[in-house]
């Protein structure tokens, strides 16, 4: 973890992981979509389960990049590690991509199923929010022009955006909900048939390797725009230096 | 499968999936070489700016 501080260690580590880590997501999800389709017709739903394995995964992942960057949030603010930012500005496109597949193939699992495309119900709802403060973090990395500034506004509003999490897994419980109750992690075990968790739990581990791995590229991104903004400024520092010698030889 | 009458459902969940995860990566790979040429461009700047420094004070 300390030597993971250090940028050039963790960018030479990244080079040497990635490799593994794509032909990992790459075998992974080659299995977990023959799985799928080889799966059988759910008694009820018939083939239209075929969107349970995009659309669970997506959810986990949704909920779970946004764990992670609360833990980054966490590492800005208490224990100020030089990564923990970059971490956290990184994941968070990728959380709004997960969680906009979550929505888009809930939706279009819903129309068939429930006879609706959206409801206002408290899953659907909590997830939007989600969504949204996805969207605002990306926003508010713009909008402020100090990297540091920006840093801290966001980790900030990462750790209250966090309340959203207990609130998506247990709004299924609190309230009525048109939205199913937890199938899989129940205290009493998962309620759904093996041949279809099995291809869930495969695609499950695919979208959680293509989240590490285009985590760490991203990641490894950031660190590469704070390096040209570094060059960048010395290069100016250079040129401003210079420019006093030049003006006085010629004069 | 195909004869599913909610086939349409499944090919469009599968297509923005497909989409938005190919948009994911489409966007950090991009943004990586885009930064590698623009890190390059900016070392470049930095070395003439020093090798400036240096040729000047050689031919005073």
């Amino acid at each position: 973890m300390v030597n993971l501080a250090n940028p050039t260690t963790f960018v030479e580590l990244t080079r040497r992981v990635l490799p593994w880590l794509v032909a990992a997501t790459a075998v992974l999800f080659v299995s977990g979509l023959w799985l799928s389709f080889a799966a059988p017709p759910d008694y009820q739903q018939g083939e239209t389960v075929k969107i349970m394995y995009l659309h669970v995964p997506a959810a986990w992942m949704a909920t779970f990049v946004y764990a992670v960057m609360t833990a980054a949030a966490l590492g800005t603010l208490v224990w100020r590690h030089p990564l923990a930012d970059a971490a956290q500005k990184a994941a968070a496109p990728l959380g709004a991509g997960f969680t906009f597949i979550c929505l888009v193939t809930g939706s279009l699992w819903g129309k068939p199923m429930w006879g609706t495309y959206w409801v206002w119900d408290a899953r659907l709802t909590s997830v939007l929010v989600l969504f949204i403060l996805y969207l605002g973090l990306i926003a508010l990395w713009r909008a402020i022009d100090d990297p540091g500034r920006a840093a801290k506004a966001a980790a900030i509003l990462t750790l209250v955006g966090a309340v959203d999490l207990p609130i998506i897994k247990f709004s299924v419980d609190w309230w009525n909900t048109l939205h199913q109750p937890a199938s899989v992690f129940r205290l009493d075990g998962p309620t759904i048939a093996p041949e279809l968790l099995m291809p869930l739990l495969v695609m499950s581990l695919a979208f959680t390797c293509l989240f590490l791995t285009l985590h760490l590229m991203a990641i490894r991104n950031e660190i590469l725009r704070r390096r040209i903004a570094r060059v960048t400024m010395l290069a100016a520092v250079e040129g401003d230096r210079l420019a006093p010698e030049f003006a006085t030889r010629g004069a | 499968m195909m004869g599913d009458p909610h086939i349409g459902f499944i090919v469009a969940a599968y297509a923005v999936a497909v989409a938005t995860i190919g948009a994911m990566i489409g966007w950090v790979v991009l943004d990586f070489r885009n930064l590698s040429a623009e890190l390059a461009r900016a070392t470049r700047a930095l070395d003439g700016a020093r090798g400036g420094a240096k040729g000047n004070l050689r031919l005073d």
